[in-house]
């Protein structure tokens, strides 16, 4: 199947402003969908609200477009009541680590079969240019004339402590990376997380002096180096990509299943 | 043989109406008087194939069983005031998204933490409004646990007929008293299905295009018509849009299927109402002690009658007029400062001989209270 055919042509043209790195993530997640070779009929998408979010509409799968935050939660349910059915969760830096942040680790704690992905512009960009829990220290944003100073939190690590079983980041400037992680994530039978660092140039690069999105795509390549890499060691401000976590946990519908084989014992 | 005579609490009594209308999915999140409701559903639910989850908060429950519904299960949550406050930007979803779902609401005193383990009825207009934005709604109710079990499966097959939200607004004692239930055998009580789609498998499916009966067919996630849900206005294939014709049709869509059929959906109890000149309008526990009060008074000889509301919303203003035309006084009975006597002022044609009867204090309203406002509506000082 091409890459085309995972569209709904009749919902374009999208949302996203010129140079918005939300379309490098569809695409990059399309590709490896495609890679993958799954039915369309398999695959139930759900997101919250954000211009990130709005990625579930333009896409040719079973998609749920939800309230702000949530997204995790209403995919809980659709997966448990169906778990042969693939979920990927796609969020906002906002929609997943603030208002949604108590479903977020949650989720990973259950280890429960979804994919998450945090498309991570620092900023929230549908309302216009607040703050995010990831926008970190010294940033210029709509609610922070005077910068920041509140600490950002690492989508890695909290994933990590909260129990996925699968975490990776890359950007939208590394999208041979980026496919090749959100195919590791579908394939990963447990909470998958893969954080992209990915570009406001409306929002974020303008308040903040980072130029278009050319000049915020190579920010990323400038201050990004691979996991374990010598460059880190050198220059620890840089921002790690790929593998960080990869391991097998029993997932959450294969335990309920266990639950019901208890209940149904007795009977 | 299990004997299918129980001696049960009325949360059970709406766990068994809920496994009986078919229920397969539940999530939610521990908060008195409702926490019987999701203990034995944990139980219950696996042993029929079913699924419970515990989730992190009621918003995660709501969202979760919202999610559920739309992969073709019977779903539900449980809850209490607080907790009912937190589902109610998701309840809205499931209004505009127009998703089978029963959300319920064993009511305690409020507001905030209030009263937790005491009775209250201090809900009624949190179920009707509490989501933000012009909607319609459905809320049922029962005083009894053969009720609590019936109106259970009603408010699932209303769920169905209607692709909406029910909300099931019982209270603390209700709740938690223990009384006689009987389960019906199968088959006795009707139940209505999931409607599915008839279009086959590459054909265009409107998701949101009502049949000329005015029912959506519905499609499960996972089958063969791939489409998209949001809570933005959307058109017949649920995209989203702002296009102020399709804005309008949908929202008077969703207003028009409920309040359209408030006849079909009003379920109410009347006692002695032929001749009564005086017309106790109650529901809930409350209900229970109105009607000792108008079996006690009948046997002296006296004119009262009960009109017991088991739907609240939509409420039924043409019944309840209807039920009032020939009484000289209309007491309504409820455990809150007046959010039914309020409808039954606005539903009557002389809203001045309505009264109310109430306690807010989060005890049970007593036959005692009642007679004290009746005697106080005959001039004969308490
Ligand atoms: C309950 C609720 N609160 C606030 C909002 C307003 N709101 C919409 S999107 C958004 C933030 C979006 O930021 P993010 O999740 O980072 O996504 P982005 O737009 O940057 O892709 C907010 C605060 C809302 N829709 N619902
Ligand atoms: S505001 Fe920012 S995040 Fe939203 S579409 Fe524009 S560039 Fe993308
Ligand atoms: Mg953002």
């Amino acid at each position: 199947m091409a890459v085309k055919d995972f569209i709904r042509e009749r919902f374009f043209p999208h949302i996203w402003c010129a140079g918005c790195g939300h379309g490098i993530v569809l695409n990059s997640l399309l590709r490896a969908v495609e890679s993958l070779g799954m039915s369309k009929n398999e695959i139930v998408m759900v997101s919250g609200i954000g211009c990130s979010s709005r990625i579930s509409g333009y896409l040719d799968f079973h998609t749920l477009h939800t309230i702000h935050g949530r997204a995790l939660a209403f995919a809980t349910g659709v997966k448990l009541s169906r778990p042969e059915l693939n979920l990927i969760v796609p969020m906002g830096d906002g929609d997943a680590l603030a208002i949604g942040g108590n479903h977020f680790i949650h989720a990973a704690r259950r280890n429960i079969d979804i994919t998450a992905i945090v498309m991570n512009n620092r900023i929230y960009g549908m309302t216009g240019g607040q703050f995010s829990p990831l926008s970190g220290c010294g940033i210029m944003a709509t609610t922070a004339p005077y910068a920041t100073v509140d600490q950002g939190f690492d989508v890695v690590e909290l994933s990590r402590a909260a129990g996925a079983t699968f975490v990776a980041r890359s950007t939208t400037y590394h999208v041979q990376q980026l496919t090749k992680l959100l195919r590791e994530a579908i394939l990963h039978e447990g909470f998958s997380v893969v954080e992209v660092l990915t570009q406001c140039p409306t929002y974020f690069g303008r308040r903040n002096k980072q130029g278009g999105a050319v000049e915020m795509m190579n920010w990323f390549k400038d201050h990004t180096t691979p996991v374990g890499s010598k460059a880190k060691a050198e220059n620890p401000d840089l921002i790690e990509r790929g593998i960080f976590v990869q391991k097998d946990l029993p997932e959450y519908c294969k335990a309920y299943d266990q639950v019901i084989e208890r209940a149904q014992k007795g009977k | 043989m299990k004997s299918n005579v129980k001696f049960v609490q009325g949360n059970e009594a709406c766990v068994e109406g809920a496994i009986y209308a078919g229920l397969k999915f539940f999530a939610g999140y521990p908060i008195t008087p409702s926490t019987e409701i999701a203990e034995a559903l944990s139980a219950r639910l696996p042993q029929v194939g079913g699924k419970f989850i515990q989730m992190e908060d009621e918003i995660a429950s709501m969202c979760a069983i919202i999610g559920a519904s739309l992969t073709g299960h019977k779903v539900m949550t449980a809850t209490s005031g607080p907790g009912f406050s937190l589902k109610q930007e998701a309840l809205g979803y499931a209004v505009m998204a127009e998703i089978p779902c029963v959300v319920v609401n064993v009511q305690r005193g409020g507001p905030s933490t209030g009263n937790p383990t005491h009775v209250a009825q201090g809900d009624v207009m949190q179920a009707r409004w509490g989501t933000h934005g012009d909607h319609a709604i459905v809320a049922m109710t029962a005083s009894n646990h053969q009720d609590v079990f019936a109106v259970t499966v009603e408010a699932f097959n209303i769920a169905e007929t209607y692709r909406t939200p029910v909300v099931l607004l019982f209270d603390e004692v209700v709740g938690h008293m223990r009384e006689k239930l009987v389960i019906p055998a199968p088959g006795e009580i009707p139940l209505v299905e999931r409607l599915h789609t008839s279009v086959p498998g590459g054909v265009d499916y409107h998701p949101y295009l009502p049949r000329e009966d005015g029912r959506l067919p519905m499609s499960d996630f996972g089958g063969v018509h791939r489409y998209n849900v949001t809570g933005l206005f959307h058109d017949m294939w649920g995209f989203p849009s702002d296009n102020p014709g399709v804005v309008h049709g949908l929202l008077r869509h969703l207003v028009d299927k409920i309040e359209n059929n408030t006849y079909q959906m009003a379920r109410y109890k009347e006692f002695c109402l032929e001749d009564a000149d005086t017309v106790l309008v109650s529901y809930g526990s409350s209900a229970r002690s109105a009607l000792h009060v108008v079996r006690n008074r009948r046997a002296r000889g006296e004119r009262l009658g009960l009109l017991e509301l088991q739907t609240l919303w939509p409420f039924p203003a043409a019944i309840v007029r209807e039920k009032c035309a020939r009484a000289r006084s209309v007491v309504v009975v409820e455990m809150n400062t007046g959010q039914i006597m309020r409808e039954v002022k606005a539903a009557v044609s002389d809203p001045e001989r309505v009264f109310l009867a109430n306690r807010i204090d989060g005890t049970l309203i007593t036959p005692t209270d009642i007679r004290n406002i009746l005697r106080l509506i005959q001039g004969r000082g308490v």
